[in-house]
């Protein structure tokens, strides 16, 4: 196979190798160093796909990223949608088709594997073009730490896009050199196929290397395919290069139109010959280049069409010595073709006013507005842009510190100048940071520049097909018109911002690195206003689209967020639990028996913890070791109750609030000695309560002689619950008195299971008699299964969170953060009695006496229980109250409150729940109603203990 | 991402600091003689300047001291950091 518009010889191409690739279901040849772009014009296929709302022709308008056409959709090797043809390099086995706006994300998983490094520079410069290269050289030489990073496969830019020699020879290969001298330098971080998308704070760079979707199926399993770099840097030289701007014209998105400079760089960069006879329409000197490169390459140049008045009188005398027509003072008004432009029309343009016009024959029409600098990373970091009227451009317009803008981002258009301003910014940047600059820093001897005809700042020409700007496409990718941004400036819009969201201009792939200045321009010409005045849209990251896995990195699945599991969990896994996550941890909710739902399970474990006994995994409980000789102070200010009279060797429940009085946590505190405690918070709570602790420590109260430090990973906790749990704690530790007396509720004892300290608690979340099993979590797993083994004769039952909750509810004690949520105080849950009144004050105490937290009307914590004895409530359902006459008031129907958590009670033999509901507590006896499925379900107000109210069976 | 100077630890990423807040709020003397008026200044009011601003932050995932700062809270410059130990800084 051969490609019919492949030059015999040139280019960056690997001639010797014919690689195959299929595109819309046909099999074309390409070469190593190709992009899909280049292999498909090389080929002679202009039109990519069919535009998204139009259905209209569309082909590859530009060489690499502010291409507004070419979107494929990639099949294999993985699949992939919305990548630009341009930028897509080819490799063996490619398959892609042509996208019409909208792509089909992969319906398989993708394997491979995306990751970030870190990396801290002194210099890093953004683009290895003339600028970038002369930057990096100079920062390097002066034994900065440096990172380079570049977007395209290899170092060069435009300088692989031309014909210049410097230091007499070609740019290519004065780039091979610099590249070379870089890579000597041991401080140098150099990264192609590395696209730097955002930049933000204080130096900060994030920029996506693309590994090897390159080597498509040949893709090592070991590398990463993508790697985000997380650059931070003391200094940033921006040399992004400048994007070519189009001009519009009526029919101005055929296949076959496209930005002149693009056409250089597939002739001098890919061996492509874009056309066979070509129109050239331009406003400044640069498209020149294009005539005369391709005219020289066998390609029939019918005219170059100048919209300038007097054109370049330089340009024009070495057209002529080309044999090429020149056209000053003319314009191209429109074309003819369908799916490949056939004519473009061509009219003298005086005064702003088109002439008659003819047509002229050609397969190609390259199109030059002038050249827009790549400003986008330095009005990302919110560096602000001036509007240039000579160059018709946006350019960098104040110094943002630490950020610098070199070459033709900066508005440079010459090699010569782009290579001096690459070396001066890097200088400015190293002498900013006191680095003095290397010796032997020279720049290489570049062509002198000519001096060019000034530009024409032309931004669209007038419509001469009566259809008023309604193909005339500002974005092409968008099928946004003339038209368009006129209905939304008639319409009263005036901010390019809305005029961006009302046209959609900018919005697709390439985020209108074509269309945008000219939008900015063409609403300035018809709003009557400068274009300064008009503006930019913000530039937001990325710059190109990056992939949602390489965003997410490693940091998926399992790794998303830590798993926190218990000493015990293989044994969990084990028995068959079924887990819930509870924050980060994973704990078992229920250990279902063959054949049980999680209610049946519920019900037994409920059962055997009422009637005999159960064990349940609480390592996760937050535990804190507060120490000190102001110990017992900091805990008097910060629990609503006195701590500091409690015992050593006893325990107390206490309650947190926030000074506005609300509860935040709860839990028990455990005195250890005079000067030191275990406060167990709950699961959720114990980091957020330690954070409590330090900052009042920290910020108020520096004077208090107190640590507190976080032991919840240094402790197990096993509750043996039950009446029979003193016969098991009993055979387990013999040497402990478990006797009512000798070991009362709310205290705790020290002893040892085989030479292992073992601390022991009785402390029961159930109301039954229980006892606390405190170990190091290396003997988690011995020392429970002696619990189990003593307890098989009693039948000693696993529970989970499940039944923790219901036999908690059973005995109304609140889950805060589940019956609370930051609006309930200790007494809206009936916990007066956990307030000190002795206390002259403590954090919280002074919020009670607020008007709001008397008002009897505040919620308050009950229980419920349905008078069928047969719905369970729904959690979180609301609470309404019918009339005296027995009918719900009209709507808005008065909201009584909410049911908080709700059960099915194994010892009730019924469904029951806990609410909170408006002066709840006067209410008791009342029957109100909760809508459930449509249905309102008749419930009882009830106090919130519904199981032994008298707390008969804490002692067994 | 911002970088932040914790005076004990230099400068760090964002992420490692978590904000508290206005600074130079101090909890109340003796809360039992405030009005609910004065009390209600204390627990729900703050300062939300444009500019300037004295402000308390914690270097939660790294030294987990807490530190005032005067930041810009229009260009989200920090312009100071100060210990707490340290005079009181002035906006
Ligand atoms: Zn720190």
């Amino acid at each position: 196979m051969s490609s019919p518009f492949r030059t015999a010889s040139g280019g960056r191409i690997d001639r010797t190798t014919t690689i195959e690739f299929t595109f819309d279901g046909q099999t074309l040849p390409g070469h190593p160093g190709d992009t899909l772009a280049s292999a498909l014009l090389a080929n002679g296929r202009h039109q990519v796909a069919t535009s998204t709302k139009l259905g209209r022709p569309r082909g590859i308008a530009a060489a690499w990223a502010e291409d507004p056409g070419g979107l494929v959709q990639v099949e294999e090797p993985f699949p992939e949608p919305m990548l630009l043809a341009t930028t897509l390099e080819l490799h063996e086995g490619l398959v892609a088709r042509g996208l019409p706006g909208q792509g089909r994300l992969a319906d398989v998983p993708d394997s491979a594997r995306y990751d970030a490094v870190h990396h801290h520079v002194d210099v890093l410069v953004v683009g290895a073009g003339p600028a970038g290269l002369a930057a990096a050289l100079s920062a390097a030489r002066s034994g900065a730490r440096v990172a380079l990073v570049d977007e395209q496969s290899e170092a060069g830019g435009s300088l692989l896009s031309g014909t210049d020699q410097l230091d007499g020879v070609a740019a290519p290969a004065w780039v091979a050199a610099a590249v070379a001298e870089l890579s000597r330098h041991p401080e140098v971080l150099h990264l192609q196929r590395t696209t730097a998308f955002g930049s933000y704070d204080d130096g900060f760079v994030l920029a996506l290397e693309r590994r090897t979707d390159h080597l498509g199926a040949e893709a090592p399993k070991n590398v990463s395919r993508q790697r985000v770099w997380r650059i931070r840097a003391r200094s940033i030289v921006i040399a992004t290069g400048a994007h070519e701007r189009p001009v519009v014209f009526t029919d101005n998105d055929r296949p076959g139109v496209m930005l002149a400079g693009a056409a250089r760089t597939f002739l001098h960069r890919y061996g492509v010959l874009p056309g066979r006879e070509a129109v050239v329409f331009t406003t400044n000197d640069s498209a020149y280049d294009a005539a005369l490169d391709l005219s020289r390459a066998g390609v029939r140049v019918q005219a170059v069409v100048d919209a300038r008045p007097a054109g370049s009188p330089q340009r024009r005398e070495e057209c002529e010595r080309a044999g090429i027509r020149v056209l000053s003072g003319a314009v191209v008004t429109g074309t003819h073709g369908v799916e490949r432009v056939t004519h473009a029309l061509v009219a003298p343009f005086v005064d702003g006013e088109v002439g008659a016009g003819s047509a002229i024959a050609c397969d190609l029409l390259l199109v030059s507005g002038g050249w827009n600098p790549a400003v986008h990373l330095f009005s990302q970091a919110r560096g602000r842009l001036r509007y240039d009227e000579t160059l018709g451009a946006f350019l960098p317009g104040e110094q943002v510190e630490g950020l610098s803008v070199a070459g033709s981002a900066a508005g440079v258009l010459d090699l010569a100048g782009c290579l001096a301003d690459g070396r001066r910014v890097a200088r400015a940047a190293l002498s900013h940071l006191a680095i003095e600059p290397g010796a032997d820093d020279r720049l290489p001897t570049a062509p002198e520049p000519a001096v060019p005809a000034a530009p024409l700042v032309l931004w669209r020409v007038p419509d001469t097909s009566g259809a008023h700007g309604g193909s005339q496409f500002v974005d092409l990718q968008r099928d946004a018109t003339v038209a368009d941004i006129a209905r939304a400036v008639g319409a009263g819009l005036r901010s390019i911002e809305h005029i961006k969201r009302y046209t959609t201009i900018g919005t697709a792939h390439d985020q209108g690195k074509t269309s945008g200045v000219l939008t900015s321009g063409i609403t300035a010409e018809l709003l009557g206003i400068p274009v300064q005045d008009t503006g930019t849209t913000t530039f937001r990251p990325p710059y190109t689209p990056v992939a949602f896995a390489a965003l997410a990195g490693r940091d998926r699945g399992s790794l998303f967020d830590p798993e926190r599991t218990t000493a015990l969990h293989e044994w969990h896994v084990a028995a068959g639990a079924v887990f819930e996550d509870v924050g980060q941890w994973k704990r078992p909710r229920y250990y279902p028996e063959p054949g049980e739902d999680m209610e049946t399970a519920v019900l037994r474990e409920c059962a055997a913890a009422r009637t005999g006994v159960g064990i349940l995994d609480g390592s996760t409980l937050g535990k804190i070791d507060v120490q000190g000789p102001d110990a017992a102070v900091l805990l008097d200010r910060l629990y609503t109750n006195l701590i500091s009279s409690l015992k050593v060797g006893s325990v107390r429940y206490g309650v947190m609030c926030g000074v506005d009085g609300m509860v935040i946590d709860d839990g028990t505190v455990l005195r250890l000695a005079e000067d030191r405690f275990l406060v167990l918070t709950t699961t959720g709570g114990a980091a957020r309560i330690l954070d409590w602790m330090e900052e009042w420590v920290q910020t108020e109260w520096p004077e208090l002689r107190v640590h507190c430090t976080s032991v919840t990973e240094q402790w197990v906790t096993f509750p043996v619950v039950g009446p029979r749990s003193r016969d098991v704690i009993g055979a387990v530790f013999p040497q402990v008195d478990v006797s009512t007396e000798a070991f009362p509720f709310m205290t705790w004892r020290d002893t040892t299971l085989d030479g292992v300290p073992v601390r022991l608690a009785r402390i029961s979340f159930s109301g039954e008699l229980a006892f606390e099993v405190y170990v190091n979590p290396w003997y988690a797993v011995p020392v429970w299964q002696r619990l189990l083994e003593a307890g098989r004769p009693y039948g000693i039952t696993p529970y989970g969170t499940e039944t923790m909750h219901v036999l908690r509810a059973e005995k109304g004690y609140p889950i805060i953060g589940q019956d609370t949520d930051g609006t309930v105080t200790p007494h809206d849950l009936g916990m007066a009695w956990a307030v000190s009144k002795k206390k002259p004050d403590f954090v919280g105490k002074r919020s009670f006496a607020r008007p709001a937290n008397q008002d009897p009307l505040r919620k308050q914590l009950v229980g419920l229980l349905p008078v069928d004895r047969q719905t369970v409530l729904p959690e979180g359902s609301q609470i309404v109250e019918f009339r005296a006459d027995g009918q719900l008031p009209p709507p808005p129907v008065p909201m009584l409150g909410h049911v908080t958590s709700s059960y099915r009670s194994a010892e009730l033999a019924r469904p029951f729940a806990l609410a909170l509901v408006k002066g709840g507590r006067e209410r008791i006896g009342d029957t109100v109603h909760v809508p459930v499925h449509g249905i309102l379900v008749p419930v009882e107000v009830t106090g919130p203990v519904l199981v032994d109210p008298e707390g008969a069976r804490r002692d067994g | 991402m911002q970088l932040i100077a914790c005076p004990w630890c230099g400068p760090r990423e964002e992420v490692e600091f978590s904000y508290g807040g206005q600074a130079g709020v101090p909890y109340p003397a003796d809360p039992a003689v405030l009005s609910d008026e004065q009390w209600a200044h204390y627990v729900f009011f703050r300062d939300n300047p444009k500019g300037r601003f004295a402000e308390r932050w914690n270097h939660s995932a790294g030294c987990r001291r807490w530190f005032t700062a005067i930041r810009d809270t229009a260009t989200y410059r920090f312009e100071r950091v100060s210990r707490l130990d340290d005079p009181k800084p002035v906006t």
